[in-house]
């Protein structure tokens, strides 16, 4: 028993040393340089986890290139995500949690409007450079030194769509929202922008994001005889929509929001997507595109990388937090380990072609997208997108 | 009773040295942050453990006066430029005249058609705060509500609004621990245990009950408001069905009819899923496990379970002591 | 110019309304079929909360978890395409049953002070765990299901249905008569019945409670998950749905009177058709707050729900 005892012991003595010999063999070898840390909060479970889990992928996709290739000027990438559950309190517990303990140099998210606006004023005291991947136009207007955005706003996406209505004629439409920020502010924008358009609401109808029926609302809406619906939500309200109205014999045409711009929504609504018309990033349409296309190559990779490391369908949300990474690293290679640099770097870029169009920050605008770019139409045909010229 | 009353002040006198220390040996912001959370969920679960755990009475819907408080802060401070304090004020009398308006008919249901009639009540708050976009700013919520700040010195930093919070929440965790021992206590535990017998020997029970239900919802108001001001950013989704179903949990959790158990509930449940965030995508399996776990084992709460514990592990000590001799 | 705009929009709006008084008889008809079809649901999950509430004067938070299970297992073994969906939805309902069975032997039974809010409070838990656990399986998307026969609308009138919503009519038909059966011709379910009225005179007769309880938790885990699969090729079905239909269902326990299967059945359609036609005729964003308005003026006037018992005050 003894004899035993005393071997174990020598044993370990013997591997603690060599562990030791080899550790501190290593850090003689290459001291690497201190690696850059950044955060991120996305609404990774929850009712917005279609947005926060492709976004958490994206970036440690993105994060695991970046460090293969040696890192930005030697430095690595040190990621710490967390989970906000869409959730405004668990959201700034995250952001300060990330800043205070973590001590990182940036944030990349919130996914949703709402725990972006919570956070807003956290980062903005504390003096740390945010990129947030949320829709509303609240965000980046007026705007904030330290805040900043990726995704295309709903500004822009609802005047797309107007655009594009009114060359088919239309005058009069029903709105359909859903009852969550991203429903709301579109809600917002639609009526708001409806008079320069010459369009008349003739409805306004919403829907909670886990209602299963809405066909009290489309029977309503049928009723009141609009030239076209517009629906703005994000899946599977939508999906219920599409399928309501067939079900209905409803033939005016659909018109949907960015937010469902995913094969997932193609999936949901079956038979019923088809002839469907929506704005949607370039991403959706990447094999369509023409060879000249500025984004076709960025798209291209960004897909295959996905599409194979998490063997799922890429999604345009995940593409936020990709340009939202892809944008700091930039910045980082110039300004290196200051948060204020870092922020003066991210207003000074102005050709970086990402996911979601291409991005042309200035003091006065920190989106840096046009809507010309940001968004193509497509209709859903046969179960697949087609791009209306 | 000059000894109870030396003993509770006692209690109470050392949870505010205890407090008080915190912030000396704290500085990291976002631990005083999270203890910030704590007091609010303490004071909102202090109100309602007078009302389930003495009064016997549920509530499905406290998320509600929640929100009451902090829309009423919130909306009052922005669009209407009034200035925080007298807001606050005005929130309180809000949520007490909306607490009688529901309390007085509802009180009359007993078990089940209580929470369900209080959860129909959370339920119809939480869409006007969603619907009425014109006042509350709907679902996007409403942004730029003002810091607190006593005269002068604004309360900005996490450090100062703990002082804040906590002072609040020490307060009210002493005014209950005198409801809970005075006369008012002793008859609200005697609604608990038989309303018939409590009526029976003279008590006023229909009265008292909406008394304590007032009460409660003035703390929820008062935590509402603590929330908006401290976060200056609300919506509609943090005052929800399941943050009432949280705060029951919390209620639970810690142990019914102990006002220190409150406080237990609410820091455990606020800080476990901070501390689970580490399991990333299973933190919420885990945190149904443990909260299965601890019901199952401890059916009435931690502080009473640990108790239990302790007492068993004296009584076990001491028979092997008597044994060994 | 604008004067004429004007005049001309007056004229679209007077044409409008016309045509919608037209037909406002056959939106009624559309609203009350939307209503009747998801207040099937809600009525059956209602039954659930009502088996259990009799067993164990427990309300089970986790009934809404069984729904979604349902519907999540048959979209699985569905998807996997070796399996008739007849037999889906058997193994679907037999799957879930297990899971109800596990439920109560794993959570309820070893709890030695039965206190109601404590078991409460664990049906919360279990509906957290139940709700993260098929997110682990199942991932977070929403999942669709093929209608068992069809997707071609039927047309009555100016209203339309899908063949889906008669299953839906009938399987909570199968169910209803079903469990009356049972109640009422097996040793079995009359034994619960009489757990119903009173337990501790149940157990003297020789009734094994405990058994009653266990029987409880698993017939009203089949049902649910019923419910769920014949529902989800309407509403689709995603990890996180059966909160908001849990909550239905409870509400429409309670609105019918809790312990009463008629009450249950009929707080269901009523709740469904109170939805429908407050979405329709008054407001979308408001629906919800309408039925549980209702929902509180009922209470205020009949304190123990439409059909539930009249209170007994025990001293």
């Amino acid at each position: 028993m003894s004899i035993n005892r005393t071997s174990l012991i020598q044993i370990w003595t013997v591997l603690y040393l060599a562990a030791a010999l080899v550790l501190s063999g290593c850090a003689k070898k290459e001291e690497p340089k201190v690696p850059f840390k950044i955060g991120g909060i996305f609404a990774i479970t929850g009712p917005a986890s279609f947005l926060g889990e492709p976004e958490r992928n994206s970036m440690e996709l993105l994060a695991e290139q970046i460090n293969e290739k040696g890192g930005i000027n030697g430095h690595a990438i040190d990621l710490v995500i967390y989970d906000t559950e869409g959730d405004a309190t668990k959201a700034v517990l995250n952001a300060t949690k990330l800043i205070e303990k973590d001590n990182v140099l940036a944030i990349v998210g919130p996914s949703r409007s709402g725990t972006t606006l919570a956070v807003v004023p956290i980062v903005e005291k504390a003096q740390v450079p945010l990129l947030s991947c949320a829709a509303s136009v609240k965000i980046t207007t007026p705007v904030k030194k330290w805040v900043f955005k990726t995704p295309q706003t709903d500004v822009m996406a609802v005047a797309k769509i107007y655009e594009y209505m009114k060359a088919q004629g239309i005058k009069t439409i029903a709105i359909l929202t859903v009852g969550n920020a991203f429903g709301d502010s579109g809600r917002q924008q639609l009526i708001q922008q409806a008079p320069d358009y010459g369009f008349q609401v003739v409805a306004d109808e919403r829907f909670g994001p886990k209602d299963t029926d809405m066909t009290p609302q489309l029977t309503k809406i049928r009723s009141l005889r609009p030239g076209a619906i517009v629906c703005w939500g994000t899946n599977p309200g939508p999906a219920v929509v599409a399928k309501n109205m067939r079900q209905l014999g409803i033939r005016i045409p659909l018109y949907q929001s960015h937010g469902v711009a995913s094969k997932k929504f193609i999936e949901l609504a079956g038979e019923a997507a088809n002839g469907i018309v929506l704005p949607t990033g370039k991403i959706s349409v990447t094999k369509n595109l023409p060879d000249s296309d500025p984004q076709k190559a960025t798209l291209m990779k960004y897909i295959t990388d996905y599409e194979a490391k998490y063997n799922s369908a890429v999604s345009g949300f995940g593409g936020y937090a990709w340009d939202g990474l892809q944008i700091l690293a930039q910045a980082l290679e110039k300004a290196g380990n200051d948060r204020a640099k870092i922020r003066d770097e991210i207003e000074k870029l102005t050709n970086y072609v990402g996911v979601s169009g291409i991005f042309r920050f200035s003091p006065q605008d920190h989106n840096g997208l046009t809507k010309e770019e940001a968004f193509v139409m497509v209709k859903i045909a046969n179960g697949d997108w087609q791009v209306i010229q | 009773m000059n000894r109870v009353l030396r003993y509770k002040s006692f209690q109470v006198g050392s949870f505010g040295l205890l407090l008080a220390l915190v912030p000396l040996l704290v500085t990291n912001r976002y631990y005083l942050t999270v203890m910030v959370f704590i007091g609010i969920h303490t004071l909102l679960v202090v109100g309602l453990n007078l009302l389930m755990g003495y009064a016997g009475q549920i509530s499905l819907g406290h998320a509600a006066f929640f929100g009451l408080g902090a829309y009423t802060s919130g909306i009052l401070t922005t669009t209407y430029h009034v200035s925080p304090w007298p807001a606050m004020v005005a929130a309180v009398v809000l949520t007490v005249t909306v607490a009688l308006l529901v309390g007085i008919p509802a009180l009359k249901l007993t078990g089940y058609y209580l929470a369900m009639a209080t959860l129909g009540f959370g339920i119809i708050i939480h869409i006007c705060f969603k619907e009425l976009v014109w006042l509350t700013g709907g679902p996007s919520g409403l942004v730029g509500i003002p810091t607190l700040g006593i005269g002068k010195i604004m309360l900005d930093e996490p450090k100062a609004y703990y002082c804040l919070v906590w002072v609040a929440t020490t307060a009210a965790i002493a005014l209950s621990l005198n409801i809970v021992d005075s006369r008012v206590g002793r008859a609200l535990r005697a609604i608990h245990d038989s309303e018939s017998a409590a009526g029976a020997s003279g008590i006023s029970t229909s009265r008292l009950k909406i008394w304590v239900f007032a009460v409660s919802a003035v703390y929820a108001s008062v935590a509402g408001s603590l929330y908006a001001h401290f976060i200056t950013f609300i919506s509609p989704s943090s005052f929800d069905f399941m943050f009432s179903v949280k705060l029951v949990t919390m209620v639970v959790v810690g142990g019914m009819a102990s006002i220190w158990g409150a406080v237990f509930g609410a820091a455990t449940l606020t800080v476990l899923p901070e501390v689970l965030t580490t399991f990333h995508d299973y933190d919420i399996v885990l945190f149904g496990l443990i909260l299965m776990v601890v019901m199952i084992f401890m059916p009435q709460g931690l502080t009473r379970g640990a108790l239990d514990i302790w007492d068993k592990y004296r009584f076990q000590r001491q028979r092997s002591l008597l044994v060994n001799r | 110019m604008a004067g004429l705009r004007i005049v001309l929009a007056d004229a679209l709006d007077d044409q409008r309304r016309t045509a919608s008084a037209m037909d406002l008889g056959t939106q009624i008809v559309q609203y009350l079929i939307s209503g009747i079809t998801i207040g099937a649901i809600y009525a059956v999950i209602a039954l659930g909360f009502t088996i259990i509430y009799n067993a164990t004067e427990v309300i089970n938070f986790a009934q809404g978890e069984f729904v979604m299970l349902g519907g999540m297992a048959v979209i699985a073994l569905d998807g996997s395409g070796y399996l008739p969906l007849a037999l889906c939805f058997v193994l679907g309902v037999l799957a879930v049953t297990v899971v109800g069975i596990l439920l109560e032997r794993l959570t309820i039974r070893p709890v030695k002070v039965a206190n109601p809010i404590t078991l409460i409070i664990i049906t919360v838990g279990a509906s957290i765990f139940l709700r993260g656990g098929a997110m682990m399986l199942w991932g977070k998307d929403s999942l669709a299901l093929r209608p068992f026969t069809g997707a071609q609308p039927i047309h009555m009138g100016g209203a339309t249905l899908v063949p889906q919503s008669l299953w839906v009519l009938g399987v909570t038909l199968v169910v209803m008569t079903g469990l009356q059966v049972f109640y009422k011709h097996t040793i079995t379910g009359k034994a619960m019945r009489a757990c119903a009225f009173n337990r501790r005179a149940a157990s003297l007769m020789g009734i094994s409670v405990n058994r009653m309880v266990l029987v409880s938790f698993a017939l009203s885990a089949a049902i649910g998950a019923a419910a769920g699969i014949v529902i989800v090729p309407i509403t689709l079905c995603g990890y996180d749905v059966g909160t908001m239909l849990g909550l239905k269902g409870f509400c429409a326990a309670v609105l019918g009177g809790l312990g009463s299967s008629p009450g249950s059945i009929l707080g269901g359609f009523l709740l469904g058709v109170l939805e429908a036609l407050g979405a329709g005729l008054i407001s979308s964003g408001f629906k919800d707050a309408i039925a549980f308005f209702v929902l509180l003026l009922v209470l205020f006037v009949r304190p123990s729900g439409l059909l539930g018992p009249r209170e007994i005050k025990r001293i």
